[in-house]
């Protein structure tokens, strides 16, 4: 019994961890930038397709091809922020809302147009396929990579925001605009650079997430679901509130449908509903 | 010296209503009796655009006057429709009565929903909405018993209206049946709006902080609000269910919800009139242009929404008002 | 006033031929999903009625047949309904076909029997479809019609325990339940069964709670596309077929036009369908070269969908040609009974249920000539609907 919740724990933390990957970037920009950005899963996809169609029509390896999709996504990102996000920070949420709807329909458009509505094939390098033994139980090699990635990448966001020149910038930036600008910050290139964060991360989570969650043209409308669902429960404007909601989610997902089937695909919206009544501004939130 | 109204801005301008009709409102109810005869081809088709016009200004009750931004509406659009289809699957097809109790079970579902979404931010309010949404769903899949799950209600089967009218396969008594309905609650909608509830709640929604000072009760308000919008749209759901005979479990699905969203803000939030011209547009244009080419479809409907928040905020109506201002104002 | 009768009487009788001229146009309405993410089902349909065109002509009788396309967009039965009120009373065509997903058929279904226009279902795979009119006619398959053969396979073949891991929707229970009832009645033992639910990205619960269970074999329904792909490689990952479990599916799983996308981790698959592209007789190569022909390489491998198009085509010629498509009760019974050679072997619309009889192949993912392929190795002939038997 033990054995089998301990599977369950690495599965759901697994899960967890790829769930937050994607979902950090839109904390990011919707936590340092009050921009309801639905079209994240758009960024996500990007770096998805940039990572099978380099893998299978550049012959890159798989790792290599995941910092290419990061920065592609960002600077996709770059791009449309620069043109046309923001005009919209200061406009309210539904527009914000309906503005990310629309630019998910044109992604998914342009996406089925260029490479088909089906799923795309992906194949893992060998080292990152099957099973490692530990203590007579299998684990999920390519799990435990996820798990190792997210692990470096919280540290490594959290040295940005806590202990670099450019994450006090941004918190300065976020905190009072006018302020920070008086002080010398360039805030229109502070809020650039955050956003093409928050969208790189989401490309690298969808290059990662492709042998999870596969990949078609409808992906940012199928996860969206979940990424929101990560980033209001953790609340926003912090790198540990998502992680440790999408740990939790996760995790419970994952246990959910493994000891109860019958109910299990509705205990992570009921877990959120929860969360959500007892933190209104989620586990961490911020209250603006 | 009056001050320049912002051409921009995407709510009417401020006015004291008096309830009278206004001959353009005239008019424009007369368009959907003229099509009736002009167009009988397009019954069917009519129909429809009538009963999503319907849920559209359902919608703008909570979205345009509460600031309420949902994207679980369908919801209650499907549990209307389920409540109807059930009732007739199971021998009571009287229409009129499945319509109200169609009404009774969505504005239960929606008290208790509003004691959820009357508090947090937006964020919070329009996860709460798409999670409760989403259980929705997937609760109707699992009681496939009940409702049919994936492969939908059939064996609906309606009796006549007042006995005297049956539902034909040309969609004559579908129209003016979803005409006459969506009338009448338009009318109710209207006094609504502009009673002192429904200012109170453009208050509500243009400076939260200020009404519990004048001793305005904004919890009870907007929970008072969601529970009648969403009764309504659980009497478009039912019309759908009745008129077409059929309840899929698509009325209950998030992209039901979306294209809500984009048929009300198209037409103009906040107008009530809005949701109806936003209807007709997106379903017209989804018709003829879908039937050109669907990808192109989506890549339309993409760029238009982007273009409409971009530029054109008020949708099609605040569009028009606008340049009825600036006209007004050129004449001066 | 005599005279003018006389004139308006003449130049009716005079415009009669071009009146019957007008008849000399088949329409078919075809009412099925081109967008969205079941675009492939209307595509492929439609591919496989081309490509049924371009063998045999579009003149059939001395009347030319015209397709008239409608996109639900996916599972939208009132917009189905809609389409098909249309084509009936506006565009007047003389046969329904299509219907890739069961709600749109199931709505239309009262359409058609008030306005008596013959409806040929190409691919919704829903047992009930046939049986809410009578003017309906299926040449696709049922699922419980295809998930039967793999459970009497599975026992002939020593596997007595088999778990099932199903989706929590329609299609996946009747799967569910007809591979139980008829693996029970053949003596076998179903030690577990899991639903899962329909929005699903992590299947590590599902694998995990089969692979503690150790059976012989587990059977599989899910939905094509990326849980199909999930489903298979984290049975590989995690080494189930190592512990000696079989992986025993229906073919949509392995259907070929998404087996290039699932890629090699599908080898060694073994699946129970109607149809698979590598089926080997002279009637699958005919229509697999004017499937090609008849249309664009972007819509990808034709599969079983395509081939039912093609059917559809068939089936519509035949009623055409005793008289269908001005009396829907010709058409029908033209139907009932009719035997042909399909792409995919002998078929038979059964004349009391208005259903498809036909061969259920068991096929083994292969690579063949470097590409993935469902490879026939042994059939059950004359496989009627099980899920129509009364004993639900």
């Amino acid at each position: 019994m033990l054995g089998s919740f301990v599977g369950v724990l690495f599965d759901g933390v697994a899960y967890g961890s790829l769930l937050f990957i994607i979902a950090i970037g839109l904390s990011v920009t919707l936590g340092l930038m009050n921009f309801v950005n639905l079209a994240h899963g758009a960024f996500a996809m990007l770096g998805g397709y940039v990572c099978v169609k380099a893998m299978s029509l550049a012959g890159v390896p798989f790792l290599a091809a995941l910092p290419l999709a990061f920065l592609a996504a960002a600077a996709a990102g770059i791009v449309l922020e620069r043109t046309l996000y923001q005009r919209l920070y200061r406009a309210s949420h539904l527009d914000q809302v309906l503005f990310s709807i629309g630019l998910v329909y044109v992604s998914i458009a342009v996406a089925t147009f260029v490479f088909g509505p089906g799923q795309q094939p992906v194949e893992l390098p060998s080292f990152l396929r099957g099973q490692i033994d530990i203590g007579g139980r299998g684990f999920g090699t390519y799990r435990m990579f996820l798990i190792a990635t997210v692990a470096v990448l919280t540290v490594a966001l959290h040295l940005l925001f806590d202990r670099t020149r450019f994450g006090a910038a941004i918190r300065a930036s976020v905190d009072n605009a006018v302020a920070a600008a008086g002080l010398g910050i360039n805030v229109n290139r502070v809020f650039a650079l955050t956003f093409a964060l928050g969208s790189g991360l989401a490309g690298l989570g969808g290059g990662l997430g492709i042998d999870v969650l596969g990949l078609d043209p409808v992906f940012p409308l199928k996860f969206m679901v979940y990424f929101l669902l990560v980033v209001a429960v953790g609340g926003i404007g912090t790198i540990k509130g998502p992680l440790y909601a999408a740990l939790i989610l996760g995790v419970f997902d994952v246990a959910g449908k493994y000891y109860a089937p019958q109910v299990g695909g509705f205990v992570i919206y009921a877990l959120m509903v929860v969360l959500l009544l007892l933190f209104p501004s989620g586990l961490y939130g911020r209250r603006t | 010296m009056a001050a320049e109204p912002d051409a921009a801005a995407p709510l009417p301008a401020a006015a004291l209503p008096d309830g009278r009709w206004r001959p353009l409102e005239i008019a424009f109810w007369l368009i959907p009796l003229a099509a009736f005869f002009l167009l009988p081809g397009y019954r069917v088709l009519g129909s429809q655009i009538l009963i999503a016009g319907l849920f559209a200004v359902s919608l703008d009750l909570i979205l345009g006057y509460a600031g309420i931004v949902s994207l679980g509406h369908a919801a209650f659009f499907g549990l209307g429709a389920y409540t109807a289809g059930l009732l007739a699957a199971h021998g009571w097809g009287e229409p009129l009565t499945g319509l109200l109790a169609a009404a009774a079970v969505a504005a239960a579902a929606g008290f208790v929903v509003s004691l959820l979404v009357v508090r947090g931010s937006d964020l919070t309010r329009l996860m709460v909405t798409l999670g409760i949404g989403l259980m929705l769903y997937e609760a109707a899949n699992k009681a496939s018993s009940i409702t049919g799950g994936v492969d939908g209600l059939s064996g609906v089967t309606m009796g006549r209206i007042l006995g005297v009218w049956s539902f034909d396969i040309g969609g004559r008594t579908a129209y003016l049946y979803s005409l006459a309905v969506l009338f009448v609650l338009f009318v109710l909608m209207r006094r609504l709006v502009n009673s002192p509830l429904g200012l109170s709640l453009r208050g509500i929604r243009e400076g939260g902080k200020r009404m519990p000072a004048i001793g305005a009760p904004v919890a009870r308000r907007l929970r008072t609000i969601f529970t009648v919008s969403a009764g309504v749209a659980g009497v478009a759901g039912a019309l759908l269910a009745q008129t077409t005979q059929f309840v899929g479990i698509d009325t209950l699905g998030f992209p039901r919800s979306a294209e809500l969203l984009v048929m009300l803000v198209l037409g103009g939030v906040g107008r009530l009139y809005g949701g109806l011209v936003g209807a007709a547009i997106f379903m017209l244009a989804q018709d003829y242009l879908a039937g050109l080419s669907p990808v192109y479809w989506q890549l339309g409907i993409g760029l238009l929404l982007i273009v409409v928040v971009l530029f054109a905020r008020g949708g099609v109506l605040g569009g028009l008002a606008a340049l009825r201002e600036r006209l007004g104002r050129g004449r001066r | 006033m005599a005279m003018h009768w006389l004139r308006v009487l003449t130049v009716l009788f005079a415009a009669a031929p071009f009146a019957a001229g007008a008849q000399n146009t088949v329409k078919v309405g075809v009412i099925a999903e081109f967008s969205g993410p079941f675009a492939a089902y209307g595509q492929q349909i439609e591919a496989g009625m081309k490509a049924y065109m371009k063998q045999h002509g579009d003149t059939v009788a001395g009347k030319k047949i015209e397709l008239i396309t409608r996109d639900t967009g996916g599972p939208a039965p009132d917009v189905a309904k809609r389409f098909a009120q249309e084509l009936i009373t506006r565009d007047k065509v003389q046969f329904l076909a299509g219907f890739g997903l069961t709600p749109n058929a199931m709505a239309v279904a009262p359409v058609v029997t008030e306005a008596k226009v013959p409806m040929i279902v190409s691919n919704a795979a829903t047992s009930a479809i046939t049986t809410r009119s009578p003017y309906i006619a299926r040449v696709s398959m049922t699922i419980p019609q295809v998930s039967a053969p793999m459970a009497e396979w599975a026992l002939k073949n020593g596997v007595k325990q088999v778990y099932t891991v199903v989706a929590d929707y329609g299609p996946g229970i009747d799967a569910e339940t007809q591979f139980t009832k008829t693996f029970k009645a053949g003596g076998g033992e179903v030690v577990g069964s899991l639903r899962t639910p329909l929005q699903n990205p992590d299947f590590s619960a599902a694998i995990q709670r089969v692979k503690d269970a150790k059976p012989q074999a587990v059977f599989v329904f899910l939905p094509a596309g990326e849980q199909g792909i999930a489903f298979v490689k984290g049975f590989n990952e995690r080494g189930l077929a190592k512990e000696g479990i079989r992986l025993i599916a229906t073919g949509d799983i392995t259907d070929d036009h998404v087996l290039d996308a699932m890629g090699d981790p599908t080898l060694g698959m073994i699946t129970s369908f109607h149809y698979s592209a590598a089926h080997d007789s002279p009637e699958n190569k005919a229509f697999l070269s004017s499937y090609a022909a008849a249309n664009d390489p972007k819509v990808g491998r034709a599969n079983f969908m395509a081939a039912a198009g093609y059917d559809t085509m068939a089936a519509i010629y035949e009623a055409v040609r005793k008289g269908g498509d001005t009396d829907a009760d010709k058409a029908m019974a033209a139907l009932k009974g009719y035997k042909w050679t399909s792409p995919r072997g002998p078929v038979m619309i059964d004349p009391e249920t208005r259903d498809i009889v036909q061969t259920v192949y068991i096929r083994k993912v292969e690579k063949k000539d470097g590409k993935l392929a469902n490879v026939e190795f042994d059939k059950i002939e004359n496989v009627k609907d099980p899920g129509k038997e009364p004993a639900k």
